[in-house]
């Protein structure tokens, strides 16, 4: 038998009263992968609980936490508006200020960009829980997006004020939203855990993630328009999934004004699926020698 | 049998442990250049006779036995011979390469008090925290809070971030939660070695609790007395092998008889040793104060550890040499040469043999490590960490039988004014 064999069967048992034959846990080759989701569902209060705490510490820690997640959109909203909306020039979409249309599109990206740094180092972070007990690690990278998920509903606060400052109403489309919001947590979960999975196996892998993160919003349309760029390109641009998220979230608060490429979005939502599975595969694979390798 | 609550069957673990020097992470840079390298070489060297610069190492072979329920079961055995990663794969932390274990219940383990505490969260905060890392669901966690924290006598300070307890009370409200956990099998690897001695003993009498209650425990330990107060039957782990389960005063008084005859060690086979390597260790033994080899010790008596180095150079060296004695968490004693101001010269291509004689060493009953050093200018030559061990196991302390848990003992009075 070779080492990749080997996987595991666990049986449910959390409130084991008396020894019943179901209550056996077998640790043994082979028939682990069909429990894994029925493991991760019983081990859901951990994933509360972590997720609690990270959001605890982050904003017990500082006021600066806060904060942070006011200032950080605010200004990179106020440079890309001068820079491409003042200095290039670049159309809006409809009638919609410059300002708004940036900073809607800054709050996909920035719950993107901080759930895949956040993520990636979440694991390492945990290092000792790791290697002392056991659970479904992909917890760890969840919870970590959903760390940021807190940060985006602040900024989000944001968002209802500057549209209260430029009396500015959004459209019924808003309805829509939390569909576009599940699309981008899914693409943060997945890319997510497969930065994971490879920072622990690479150790130099963290310092390629920001890289990644800063050059990733600028080949997304955060501070421009998507429509500006040329028809027979936009299918290719679109293979970016954060295209169709971002379109997604200017579509259901801008309203009218910025319509959806539609089989560009359509082609956004296969790359989100396939790196959604990429990630937990990926991750999956890894997580067995997690406990070995960290 | 019905009663049977852990059922291991031919357990095994391999790592595949890296000869590279130093390199302890996989880095994605080195895996580049290291493919670079070998897709040259392939052009270069046919496939075959590549080296291959990992190697695969057993840390569990074909572990097998079983556990009825309501037992306690001590687990002995030296560093390394495989006790936590059997308690690792037990509690799935990680997986077996081989084998199947069959568990019956709840298992929980203490690997090591404290596990998720956050010292930016309150006590109140990380109780729920660590119970439910532990396992437990909130449920339980707030019908035992009130347990929990008089146990841990923290009462005053649950609403203060746990950075500003006290190492004590952390341990102290670490344990307890673990141990309000309820379980069917609890496993529990060292716990004992924190606290003050009123709170070991306090753990003590709490996991006496938990096995009247009919529950199993698996406890690992270096302290035999600990074993002994608590284990009804024990085995021993060596070499990643186990023995077969017995009573633990048989038991114990095995491993401490094989302890001794490790007292001669070759150590030209080590492979996890640093420094260049032209110059090295090639045996260690521990004598006794009549020249005898034993490294069993009574308290207070003097150590003597005998050392055979080779030089390889094709000049004579002129050498620093070090040792020092450790417990598994700590370092204890030094022993380098350098503090005397002492060096020694060892003479091309030969073996040379040093003994060092550690004069009364204050050591409490228990195991000490050994790890070996010679410097060569101001690099390692050869470092073994862990090289040997040896026992204080009997005597007295000024006429009297300690068991008390500190490994340092010092000459004291005690005056009334």
């Amino acid at each position: 038998m070779s080492v990749k064999d080997k996987n595991f069967i666990i049986i449910p048992q959390l409130h084991v009263e008396r020894m019943k034959k179901e209550d056996t846990l077998v640790i043994e080759a082979g028939r682990t992968e069909k429990h894994y989701w029925a493991d991760l569902w019983r081990y859901r209060e951990l994933f509360y609980i972590l997720s609690w705490r990270d959001i605890a510490i982050r904003y017990k820690q500082t006021v600066i936490g806060v904060l942070w997640a006011i200032i950080r959109p605010l200004l990179t909203m106020a440079v890309f508006t001068v820079i491409f909306g003042k200095l290039a020039r670049l159309p809006s979409e409809g009638n919609v200020p410059y300002a708004i249309m940036v900073y809607v599109a800054m709050l996909p990206w920035q719950f993107f960009s901080s759930s895949v740094s956040e993520a990636s180092n979440s694991l390492i972070d945990n290092t000792q829980l790791i290697t002392k007990v056991y659970f479904p690690r992909i917890i760890i990278p969840i919870s970590a997006v959903v760390t940021s998920l807190i940060d985006f509903f602040i900024s989000f606060g944001i968002l209802i004020l500057l549209m209260v400052y430029y009396r500015f109403m959004p459209s019924i489309n808003i309805l829509f939203l939390p569909f576009f919001l599940l699309i981008a947590f899914l693409i943060a979960s997945g890319i997510g855990t497969y930065i994971t999975a490879l920072n622990v196996k690479y150790r130099d892998f963290r310092y390629i993630v920001p890289f990644i993160v800063q050059f990733g919003l600028y080949i997304s349309p955060v501070g421009f328009s998507s429509s500006i760029v040329p028809e027979k390109y936009r299918i290719l641009y679109s293979l970016n999934p954060m295209v169709g998220v971002i379109d997604g979230f200017r579509w259901s608060l801008l309203g009218e004004g910025s319509a959806i490429y539609l089989p560009g979005f359509l082609a956004s939502i296969a790359v989100v699926v396939f790196f959604l599975i990429l990630g937990i595969r990926k991750f999956r694979r890894m997580e067995k020698t997690f406990a070995d390798i960290i | 049998m019905s009663d049977i609550v852990i059922k291991a069957q031919g357990l095994g673990k391999s790592y595949a442990i890296s000869h590279k020097a130093g390199e302890r992470y996989l880095a994605l840079r080195d895996v580049i250049t290291c493919k670079a390298a070998n897709l040259w070489s392939r052009l270069r060297v046919p496939l075959t006779t590549r080296q291959v610069n990992t190697e695969e190492f057993w840390a569990l072979q074909d572990v097998s036995f079983e556990v009825r329920q309501g037992e306690r079961i001590g687990i002995i055995g030296v560093n390394g011979a495989g006790k936590t990663t059997l308690l690792k794969i037990l509690s799935r932390i990680t997986e077996p390469t081989r084998g199947r274990v069959e568990i019956r219940g709840r298992i929980a383990s203490l690997l090591e008090v404290g596990t998720g505490f956050h010292p930016e969260l309150t006590g109140r905060e990380n109780i729920f925290l660590n119970g439910a890392v532990l396992g437990m669901t909130r449920q339980e966690i707030r019908s035992k809070f009130d347990e929990i924290v008089a146990f841990a006598e923290v009462e005053k300070f649950l609403d203060t971030p746990v950075k500003r307890y006290s190492s004590g009370m952390y341990v102290r409200l670490a344990f307890a939660v673990a141990a309000h956990l309820e379980p069917e099998i609890l496993v529990i690897d060292e716990v004992l070695a924190v606290g003050d001695a009123a709170f070991q003993k306090k753990c003590l009498g709490k996991m006496e609790d938990v096995a009247q209650q009919g529950r199993t425990i698996l406890f690992v330990s270096h302290n035999m007395a600990a074993i002994e107060a608590l284990c009804s039957k024990s085995m021993i782990m060596l070499a990643g092998k186990n023995s077969v389960l017995g009573s633990t005063a048989e038991t114990v008084q095995r491993y401490l008889a094989s302890v001794s005859n490790s007292a001669s060690l070759p150590l030209a086979d080590r492979r996890d040793r640093r420094g260049r390597g032209n110059i090295s260790f090639k045996e260690m033994s521990f004598l006794d104060k009549n020249g005898m080899v034993s490294n069993v010790y009574s308290i207070g008596d003097d150590v003597y550890i005998k050392v055979k180095i080779e030089n390889k150079y094709d000049t004579d060296a002129t050498v620093k040499l070090a040792l020092s004695v450790n417990t598994s968490h700590e370092s204890l004693i030094s022993c380098d040469a350098i503090l005397k101001g002492q060096t020694f010269k060892i003479p091309v291509a030969t073996e040379k043999i040093f003994t060092c004689k550690i004069v009364s060493p204050p050591l409490n009953y228990g195991d000490y490590e050994v790890n070996l050093a010679v410097f060569y200018g101001n690099e390692p030559e050869d470092w073994i960490i862990s090289a040997g061990r040896f026992s204080i196991r009997s005597g007295d302390f000024d006429g009297r039988v300690t068991t008390n848990p500190f490994p340092v003992l010092s000459r004291f009075e005690w005056e009334a004014e």
